[in-house]
């Protein structure tokens, strides 16, 4: 299946089997394009016929719930995904400086993948506002974050 | 003998290290040839001191912390086992003040116990309330709740057993509970807390609504940046669903409730109730127009309880105790307690559990320490990122719905985010606006188009160009959004806009003028 999970045919079979797994349930759509961003990376726009045929939906109807949502992807992130809270909270602690700092060390704007493979992301409110500036490393969750730890768990996501 | 050695394994716990340290006891305790159990309990809400390993002594529970996995061979040396002195050691947990000083009903059993071990749960009072409603008819359940005066903690306040009471009057059969746990607001963790360290008493207290108000269905719709809250809601479902708890016979009663977990996809606005139901069905999460209200139209179209993490998981405590125990703590029309969530630039950050009425000075300055940083205390934004900045004299309000709104604030879902002398705030109120941009659902003008161009306007002023007029104008887009939009989130950003203006003119009166001029 391995082989056929890369190409876009294999992919819309895999969106068909994700699908069928929720019962083709139109109101299992978020649930869906996770499952399909965590076996694929990210969502390719190429299998919503796929989703929409499955779920009796309109194509439209499908790219809108993808569109709208701030977890999909429709472009593969680096293997590594660094999330940092820019909301109020971290902000009182510093987290524009840590998000400047981390984004220079690999030149690159927020948002953006540096060359060895790390993306960088706002994300707002992680949870842990007692212990901010808060970050996210591949899901890890960091409390009291500074750009020394945010390499070290960098590094540990990549071993 | 075994000793019982609590390393919390909330995740705030866990993000400073709490595993590490898991792992290091576990194996200096078998180095050591010493019988230990280690019990993975929720956080008691001290982050500061996070990770804050407890041991089990014939004193009661010893508290160490903040513990590092390096403290661990010290800790051992000095006796820890038996409740021995340490620089880390804070002596028996209930006497720390932070905890002693507080009320708590809502978070009795958190970081006390086992999350998912049913008999703790039992043995500190857990299924009492569902025991006592299953003894009861649906309409006594909602008067119950009713006569508690227990308020809905997602923010808005509205009493829940006039809600349930709604609901329980549709003639409707398929009805619905709906816990809203995507806990956005920033400043806020009081909902992630309940769900990783006392899940039994958030589905205990939807069970209850759905016995209440003839629900066989519920949905906790819990955001995706809690993954660990996620599992522990599954894994405490199913904890539940096998000793009969939940399913279709109900602690041997016959009644039915099935739990539904769902995971949100990093939208704000889906903490709004009606997005939150567009978003249950599949949908993109915009705002649907109000009436028709929920409680008669809510997901699919059916009779829907949609309720806070803390409102539900404080129902069973209602009627474990009887609705007069609950009424008796709180002020005016605010009954029962709030859970106060401690953050931002604040020297002890935490989860405080008290009656309405403690002001914020208290709980700013007596539990959190002042700021930090150490620098002077400047503002603090109560209730979200809608909720209103506040300054140090606003500080001896006191934390009552109606008081913080006659002062033109709010009390939202508890959260108070410090800030020290270094803050800009027109900044702040810039971030208002730019986070509403990010975040509307943009079915409604004033609050999609209100967003960018507010945004935009304070970065005129911040640049020095028009100061008054654009200040006028700012003021003028608030009422405009207050008013013109469908919900709270483009209807409450003039919150801390406005209230930043007011309180803090300085920050955006004395900006440099632009060059050019």
């Amino acid at each position: 299946m391995n082989e056929a999970a890369s190409a876009p045919m294999g992919a819309g079979a895999d969106a068909q089997a994700i699908c069928a797994r929720h019962g083709n349930d139109p109101a299992a759509l978020l649930e869906i394009f996770h499952d399909i961003q965590e076996s694929a990376g990210f969502v390719d726009e190429a299998v919503l016929p796929t989703v929409a045929s499955a779920l009796n939906l309109s194509r439209a109807e499908v790219f809108g719930v993808l569109s709208f949502y701030h977890d999909y992807r429709r472009t593969p992130a680096g293997p590594v995904v660094v999330k940092v809270c820019r909301a109020e909270a971290c902000q009182s602690m510093g987290a524009l400086g840590l998000i400047e700092a981390v984004c220079d060390r690999r030149g690159i704007a927020l948002g953006g993948t540096s060359e060895d493979g790390v993306t960088v992301e706002p994300v707002y409110c992680l949870g842990n506002c007692a212990l901010a500036p808060v970050a996210m490393v591949n899901g890890k969750l960091i409390g009291r974050a500074d750009a020394g730890r945010l390499d070290t768990a960098v590094r540990e996501a990549r071993s | 003998m075994t000793t019982a050695i609590y390393v919390p394994k909330d995740s705030a716990a866990r993000s400073v290290g709490a595993d590490a340290v898991a792992r290091a006891i576990a194996d200096a305790a078998e180095a050591r040839g010493e019988s230990v159990t280690i019990v993975r309990n929720g956080s008691r809400g001290m982050f500061w001191l996070e990770p804050l390993v407890e041991v089990e002594t014939d004193a009661g529970r010893i508290a160490y912390g903040p513990v590092t996995a390096a403290d661990v061979a010290s800790l051992f040396d000095g006796g820890f086992l038996v409740g021995g002195s340490h620089a880390l050691a804070l002596g028996p947990t209930e006497e720390i003040p932070y905890l002693k000083n507080q009320e708590r009903l809502t978070f009795a059993r958190v970081g006390v116990i086992d999350p998912f071990d049913l008999s703790a749960y039992e043995a500190h009072g857990g299924l009492a309330g569902l025991r006592a409603a299953l003894a009861m008819d649906g309409a006594s359940v909602c008067e119950t709740v009713l006569k508690s005066g227990l308020r809905g903690r997602g923010g808005a306040g509205f009493p829940a057993g006039i809600k349930w009471k709604t609901v329980h009057d549709q003639p409707s059969g398929q009805k619905y509970v709906c816990c809203n746990a995507d806990e956005g607001d920033s400043g806020t963790f009081a909902d992630r807390m309940i769900m990783e360290g006392d899940p039994f008493a958030l589905i205990e207290g939807m069970t209850i609504a759905g016995l209440a108000v003839g629900a066989e269905d519920g949905y906790v719709y819990i955001r995706s940046e809690y993954p660990d809250a996620i599992a522990a809601m599954v894994e405490a479902a199913a904890v539940l669903e096998r000793a009969g708890w939940l399913g279709s016979n109900v602690g041997g009663s016959g009644r039915t409730f099935r739990l539904h977990v769902r995971r949100g996809a990093g939208a704000y606005i889906c903490g709004e109730e009606s997005s939150m139901l567009e978003s249950l069905e599949g949908k993109r999460g915009t705002v649907r127009a109000k009436p028709p209200i929920p409680a008669i139209h809510g997901l699919f179209g059916k009779p829907t309880v949609v309720n806070n993490v803390l409102t539900l998981a404080t129902v069973p405590v209602v009627l474990a105790k009887g609705a007069d125990h609950y009424k008796n703590f709180g002020m005016g029309r605010s009954r029962g307690t709030q859970p106060f969530q401690l953050a931002g630039n604040i020297k002890r950050g935490g989860l405080v559990e008290k009656a309405f009425g403690v002001t914020l000075r208290q709980l700013v300055e007596e539990f959190g320490g002042g700021t930090a940083t150490g620098r002077p205390f400047r503002a603090a934004q109560v209730g979200g990122p809608l909720g209103a900045y506040v300054n140090d004299a606003m500080l001896d309000l006191e934390t009552d719905y109606e008081a913080m709104a006659a002062a033109n604030a709010m009390l939202g879902h508890g959260g108070i985010v410090v800030f020290d002398d270094s803050v800009d705030m027109a900044a702040m109120a810039r971030f208002a606006f730019e986070f509403c941009e990010i975040e509307s659902c943009g079915k409604c003008t004033p609050c999609r188009i209100g967003a960018v161009r507010g945004k935009e306007t304070v970065e005129k002023i911040q640049r020095g160009e028009n100061v008054a007029a654009n200040l006028e104008l700012v003021s003028d887009l608030c009422d405009t959004m207050r008013d013109g939009s469908l919900c709270a989130m483009g209807g409450l950003t003039p919150m801390p806009v406005l209230s930043a203006m007011r309180l803090f003119p300085e920050d955006f009166e004395s900006q440099p003028l632009m060059a050019a001029e």
